[in-house]
């Protein structure tokens, strides 16, 4: 074991570090790196005759090669896409916008306004799928009722149960849900400009919105860098939402379904179809390399470029 | 004088902005609890009003109490969350300050092994940790949950800690060297104690999700004895769907817990945010 590695030369003195090391290891290599890695060569294998045995790439063709597979992955693919574009378009300027009127020292009640808008962030998706489930529904009426009240009625649907609308809905609630997170980050970044900055910016004659563009927001780039990472792995990976609002199905007519449902599908069945964990596999290891390609491009790409300040 | 109003405008422009904001936050969960508590005429009649002495009910939980076994599903919840914290918390703790205080071979290497599971969420190997747990015999267990949790939660808390730990002064565990404790005492007793606040804010960054997930619940542990309560509500209120009375009742039930620990420790939780994690 690499624990134990290192102690080869003072064994009798330096067995603490292994004790030490040895929980963790232990756990996080048996049910996180052993798994992953299964899961990822199980991709490469497939029944034949009763048993699962090497295919190569099968899968992969099967799932890019039949149209069946072909369209459901491309149209996830391209769901979770837009999903992950209106959390950035959406999620981060409301972000950056309500930590920068809470990092205004002078500001009353800030601690009051931080701890309200965390609330939703807290809650399940569980709780968080139904909630507006039940509020959006044109049964009950409250998202109708309250449109009416200012005077905008007509312009209310049952977004959950339009094709075109249900993704985007769904992506708005689970902005609504997150956006403390940006916030949070993005508010922290700002309490760490030092004063001085702000001061000489002041001496300059640069304020309000323009001292915020000139020189705030480049100071926080790096923090929204991170938060645009942490929420595209976020979106890649999601699954909870979708699942409790629209079912496993993810419909209207598969309009909702994202990455995540598809392998729930694929690997357990449903209805008539049955459950493949080999097909679930290979779409697991798509999702893998999408969430890589997306991490190394934050980190060679995008945070080795970005400067840094030290105050 | 004009800077003066310029900067009264300003500030109210600042509340509209943040008050507006709040009522989107807290307007969905005010909703719902305030409609499990009337009768479902009043539900429908009257959505946005809160309940008065005609139109209070409790019928909803009446049915959640006598067809849900949520007293069950939150016992299951408390378990696994408690006990993955700990070992989370106790591991993550060990195995960051044998990185952020010897020097050996291999260190940082392990670090970044470590440190992988922070990006690549555990979810995508779901196809194997399912096999391990049904050829161990696990599933349908809370030791399943437990499991899983312990290994999702270690990445970010050794992180987060190693972080802390290496900002303990090397004079004291010194000076607690020289005096012939050994090092595990200098671990238990002299820098665990001072790193508490670390720990909360791990603990609380551990926690959440931890209570709120639903993937591996539903998939490792879907047996009623084992529900937790995210799963025990989303199958509950599943079949309830025309029961308004009993769905908003589930939900507040589901609700009103978190949001009180969450009122007990948001000082401690958003001291966190705003510390250790931006670094």
């Amino acid at each position: 074991m690499a624990a134990a590695a290192p102690d080869e030369h003072k064994p009798a003195r330096r067995w603490h570090i292994a004790v030490f090391l040895a929980p963790a290891v232990l756990v996080y290599t048996a049910i996180m790196i052993i798994p992953l890695f299964s899961t990822l060569v199980q991709s490469l294998f497939g029944p034949e005759g009763g048993q699962r045995v090497f295919v190569g790439l099968r899968n992969f063709q099967t799932l890019f090669g039949d149209p069946r597979w072909a369209a459901s992955f491309w149209n996830a693919l391209w769901n979770n896409t837009w999903f992950f574009i209106i959390h950035m378009l959406v999620q981060n300027p409301v972000g950056v916008l309500l930590a920068a009127i809470l990092s205004n020292p002078s500001l009353r009640l800030r601690g009051f306004y931080r701890t309200a808008i965390f609330v939703p962030t807290i809650l399940s998706f569980v709780i968080v799928g139904f909630v507006w489930k039940l509020i959006l529904s044109p049964l009950w009426g409250v998202a109708p009722n309250m449109l009416d009240a200012i005077g905008l009625k007509h312009l209310f649907a049952p977004w959950l149960g339009q094709e075109g609308a249900a993704l985007t809905t769904l992506a708005l609630v689970s902005v609504w849900q997150f956006v403390g997170i940006p916030m949070m980050l993005i508010y922290a970044a700002l309490l760490s400009i030092p004063d001085e900055v702000i001061e000489a910016a002041e001496i300059d004659g640069v304020t309000g919105a323009k001292q915020f563009f000139k020189i705030q927001l480049p100071l926080i780039l790096p923090t929204i860098g991170i938060i645009s990472i942490l929420t595209f792995v976020g979106n890649f990976n999601a699954f909870d939402l979708i699942y409790v609002s629209q079912g496993a199905q993810a419909g209207p007519n598969g309009a909702t379904d994202i990455l995540g449902t598809l392998l729930y599908r694929t690997f357990f069945g449903f209805q008539l179809q049955q459950g493949d964990p080999n097909m679930g596999a290979a779409i697991a290891t798509m999702m893998f390399l999408i969430i890589l390609v997306g991490v190394s491009i934050y980190l060679f790409g995008i945070q080795s470029r970005m400067r840094r300040y030290q105050f | 004088m004009t800077a003066a109003r310029s900067s009264l405008a300003r500030s109210v422009a600042a509340h509209a902005i943040l008050i507006a904001y709040t009522l989107i936050a807290l307007f969905p969960v005010f909703v719902i609890v305030v409609n499990a508590f009337k009768a479902r005429r009043d539900i429908f009649n009257t959505p946005l009003a809160l309940p008065t002495p005609e139109s209070f009910s409790l019928v909803g939980f009446e049915t959640v109490t006598s067809q849900g076994n949520f007293l069950l599903y939150f016992q299951n919840s408390l378990i696994v969350t408690v006990v993955a914290l700990a070992c989370v918390l106790l591991f993550g703790a060990m195995a960051a300050f044998a990185l952020s205080e010897y020097r050996f071979r291999g260190n940082t290497l392990m670090g970044l092994y470590l440190a992988l599971g922070i990006m690549i969420p555990i979810r995508l190997g779901t196809v194997a940790i399912l096999q391990i747990m049904v050829a161990s015999g696990l599933v349908n267990t809370l030791t399943a949950l437990i499991l899983v949790y312990t290994a999702q939660g270690l990445p970010l808390a050794i992180f987060i800690l190693s972080e802390f730990m290496r900002s303990v002064s090397d004079d004291l565990k010194n000076a607690g060297r020289v005096d012939g404790l050994s090092e595990y005492r200098i671990f238990f007793t002299l820098v665990l104690p001072l790193v508490r606040p670390a720990l909360a804010t791990v603990a609380v960054f551990t926690m959440i999700p931890i209570w709120n997930d639903l993937w591996f619940p539903l998939i490792l542990a879907p047996a009623e004895s084992t529900k937790t309560v995210t799963l025990g509500a989303q199958m509950f209120i599943g079949q309830f769907v025309t029961n308004w009375n009993a769905v908003l009742a589930a939900l507040t039930l589901a609700i009103v817990p978190v949001l009180v620990l969450y009122l007990i420790f948001s000082r401690q939780l958003i001291r966190g945010i705003t510390s250790g994690a931006v670094k």
